[in-house]
């Protein structure tokens, strides 16, 4: 039963910041909602998409970030609600079509939410997607608590059809992925009536005509934002520091505010409208104090418009100390935490931090160095990515060219890790292993001697490893591209790609298979099960020895997670202690040293290998590995 | 209640079931109509690293997601050397941790770039960071009641006994019917009873007349 729809105002229950955001956009009547999926955005939509049919709406996981925006675009520009969602990686792929839509605005309402990554907590950076708002010139929004995700969503479609343009709002792991209590309100009885009017084209050219319109419609945003709810002051009138915060971080300094007992002297700036800022506003909080201290992740972007806003309007102000990124006060990089804002508003006041017991600290101390052993990230147990990178190390070491292994964004990016066998050589952006690849195999006529290949998931092949095949085929690169076809965009919960046979929604879709997308642009094409590793590898090194143009191999195995919701493990494992010879194996314990599935651990008791019956699941491959067969695989 | 806001942590190992664990608890809580905010940190989570979860409880506000150093007031523990990670950065001498006993070695243990602790010591460090402590093989539980993934819920159990979190059989059962289905109801609930069982008698001699509400 989803609470997402429930049609019960004043209802109170427990959502997560995403699901906030999905509930805010059905509030407001969204009538199209689309996404690439990535953390930590992926819950907007697929929450939207599991009361799709019921709301009568239209859901989708898109080919990536760009397409997502242009359909919602389509929406918006057919008086239609749209909600696009991306992760802030999702967005440098939009952007090109970002700034130019901004330009010709919309007739309906688009609201862009771009979940950002403080600390890179599930990304490969920490990019502070705000600057895109200011670039842009679209209004920006950043949401401080889970009802306030809600209640900014539903405003932000209603801002983005009066000002006619894009309205982006800008969220945080610590909210997207945090879960609270929200409020329901009502659910609209009337949506617009959908219609392209034709008689007025969108188009950007001459930007000397449209551009000033862009600024007009920011404008108009300013002047409706002013007075917003999201912004406000809490504190003494005359206090000796300002808190300027928005977004995760308002949490922070509020609880910090009162663990040191500062409430009587420092105040709180809450900003919910980043861009523009709510300048009256700020210029009156301003001339209380002397003092000023930022908290927001991961950029100095409000910081940096504060102090211009001060610098343009220096007459009418006191002398102000700006403390935080630009200062040194607060580390220009990674989120926030409690530990952190008290440790900072602690020094700043000279209030002294909560009690510290001393022989807990130094107990903790020793914990923490002997008694809590390090967990590197891991392949999943029975994770067809394992035995894929197995099979890569196995046929390249057999090469022995030194042959280049490129790859990208996927669970597979583990793969330049230990539990990968260190075999990824590069790891930047979607589909960038393979634009480099083909670069790389490109290279023998300028004198490159070492076999270029690349690694890519099934939803990123889809997602932007297209364009570099076709690069390769036509400039005739010989390199070759290994899809680890896992049928499911795994990584972000499993969400359909174009390769599956059903669409968000859960109806049946047109699936288009990757080898059919090779063989249609003439590459040679080959698939395999990289459980049978030594085929696998076999086949991998074959393909790399002979120079024609690109070649693929489809290495197709099910996620072990999407598997193990669907059956039972295929097969029980279980070693004969009789046959492992523990440290005395020629490849001194090959299995739990070298192949590190985690279902298999090590028995310091027996000095032997021995199954994790809580972890494995049943895949068997190791049983194909162990050097004295040892590892006895039975069908379950 | 004991404490406002009250602070919990569910830490463990990706793959445990620390997410759901800290949903129906914070389902349950907002049903009675407490402020509930969860922090969680996965993404990473499914992939072998140590996950946690923060659940806060208050009467009076909505509090952030992340808990202060050393202010969590219960750590419900699916991996003993998890709970001596967490209880070095948010236990306190009051903290009251429950812990399931049996180890998830990560890989790096695995394949002997570090050692994992002798248990006994570890049991016995974690008492030294710990107000109340309270051990118990969840997983060993589960294993015989046919899944592993059932450790979170028997360790659900355990917290509700002696009024440490006000969980029932009939509020945990239809916050599970809400977040994942009818037909799971059962099994978890067998889960749960079985947890109660194991802790019961230990927790109601331990903090007899210190109750959640």
């Amino acid at each position: 039963m989803p609470l997402l729809n429930l049609n019960e105002p004043g209802k109170e229950v427990l959502f997560m910041g995403n699901e906030a955001i999905a509930r805010g956009a059905l509030e407001a009547g969204v009538q199209v909602a689309t996404a690439y999926p990535g953390n930590p955005s992926s819950e907007i939509i697929a929450s939207l998409a599991g009361v799709a049919p019921e709301q009568g709406m239209y859901v989708e996981w898109s080919v990536n970030e760009k397409v997502a925006l242009e359909i919602a675009a389509a929406a918006a520009c057919s008086n239609m609600n749209a909600l696009v969602a991306m992760k802030q990686n999702g967005l440098n792929v939009a952007s090109d079509f970002l700034l130019n839509l901004n330009l010709t605005g919309i007739r309906g309402a688009l609201v862009m939410v771009v979940a950002d990554d403080p600390s890179g907590i599930s990304s490969t950076n920490e990019e502070d997607s705000r600057i895109y708002a200011k670039l842009a010139d679209i209004p920006l929004l950043e949401p401080s608590t889970f009802q306030e995700a809600k209640e900014m969503t539903l405003h932000a479609f209603d801002l983005s059809r009066r000002i006619g343009n894009v309205v982006m709002i800008r969220s945080v792991t610590r909210i997207s992925h945090a879960r609270g209590n929200v409020v329901l309100g009502p659910l609209p009885a009337v949506l617009p009536a959908p219609h392209f009017d034709t008689s007025k084209p969108f188009c950007p050219m001459p930007s000397s005509a449209s551009h000033p319109v862009l600024h007009r419609r920011f404008s108009e945003a300013e002047e409706i934002l002013h007075d917003s709810a999201f912004n406000f002051y809490e504190g003494p009138d005359n206090p000796e520091l300002i808190v300027i915060t928005c977004g995760a971080g308002w949490f922070f300094a509020k609880e910090a505010i009162e663990l040191l007992r500062l409430e009587a002297k420092t105040g709180i700036l809450k900003i919910g409208t980043t861009w523009p800022l709510p300048k009256e506003l700020l210029l009156k909080t301003l001339k209380k104090t002397e003092r000023v201290l930022f908290l927001e992740e991961v950029d100095p972007v409000l910081e940096n418009n504060v102090a211009s806003q001060y610098a343009f309007h220096n007459r009418q102000l006191p002398a102000i100390e700006f403390m935080g990124k630009n200062s040194g006060h607060i580390p220009s990089t990674g989120e926030l935490s409690p530990e952190l804002v008290l440790r900072v508003l602690s020094k700043i006041s000279g209030a002294p931090l909560p009690h510290q017991d001393e022989e807990h600290a130094a107990r903790a101390k020793e914990a923490l160095a002997n008694y809590a052993p390090s967990r590197s990230l891991a392949f999943c147990a029975g994770c067809p990515h394992r035995s894929s990178l197995w099979a890569i190390k196995k046929a390249l070491v057999l090469d022995g060219r030194d042959a280049v292994l490129f790859g990208d964004i996927g669970c597979y990016s583990l793969g330049i890790f230990s539990t990968g066998f260190f075999q990824l050589k590069t790891l930047h952006a979607m589909g960038s292993g393979t634009g480099m690849a083909c670069g790389f195999g490109k290279f023998a006529d300028v004198g490159v001697t070492q076999p270029s290949l690349a690694v890519c998931g099934d939803s990123t092949f889809f997602h932007s490893v297209v364009p570099g095949l076709i690069n390769a085929v036509h400039s005739g690169s010989h390199f070759l591209l290994i899809v680890l076809d896992n049928n499911a965009t795994a990584m972000t919960g499993f969400q359909p790609h174009p390769g599956s046979p059903v669409n968000a929604m859960g109806s049946p879709a047109v699936a288009i298979p990757i080898e059919d997308v090779c063989r249609a642009i003439g590459m040679e094409t080959t698939i395999r099960d990289p459980f049978d590793l030594e085929e696998t590898s076999r086949t991998i090194y074959e393909l790399i020895q002979e120079r024609s143009g690109p070649k693929a191999l489809v290495l197709r195995h099910e996620c072990a997670l999407v598997s193990a919701r669907k059956s039972k493990p295929r097969y029980k494992l279980r070693v004969d202690p009789e046959k492992c010879i523990g440290e005395n194996c020629g490849c001194d314990r090959l299995c739990t040293r070298v192949f590190k599935c985690p279902g298999l651990i090590w028995d310091k008791a027996s000095a032997k290998s021995k199954i994790d019956e809580a972890i494995c699941a049943g895949c068997g491959v190791c049983a194909d590995i162990c050097p004295a067969r040892a590892i006895i695989r039975e069908e379950a | 209640m004991l404490k406002d806001p009250y602070n919990i942590i569910i830490a463990g190992v990706g793959g445990q079931g620390n997410v759901l664990g800290s949903q129906l608890i914070g389902a349950i809580l907002v049903e009675q109509k407490y402020k509930v905010t969860i922090g969680e940190t996965y993404g990473a989570s499914q992939r072998g690293g140590s996950v946690m979860s923060h659940v806060r409880i208050s009467r009076v506000r909505q509090y952030g997601p992340l808990i202060p150093p050393g202010a969590a007031d219960l750590i419900i523990a699916l991996e003993p050397s998890e709970a001596a990670r967490v209880l070095a950065h948010y236990g306190n001498s009051d903290t009251v941790a429950v812990v399931n006993t049996r180890p998830v070695y990560s890989i790096d243990v695995t394949s002997g770039s570090v050692a994992y602790p002798d248990m006994d010591e570890l049991l016995q460090k974690i008492r030294g960071l710990a107000g109340r402590t309270f051990f118990l093989d969840a997983t060993e539980k589960a294993l015989k009641m046919g899944n592993p993934i059932l450790a979170n819920i028997v360790m659900l159990g355990a917290v509700s006994c002696g009024g440490m979190l006000p969980i029932t059989e009939s509020n945990l059962g239809k916050a599970i019917c809400e977040i994942l289905s009818e037909n799971k109801v059962g099994i978890n609930l067998q889960a749960f009873a079985a947890g109660r069982e194991l802790t019961e008698f230990a927790i109601k001699e331990e903090i007899s007349g210190r109750n959640f509400l």
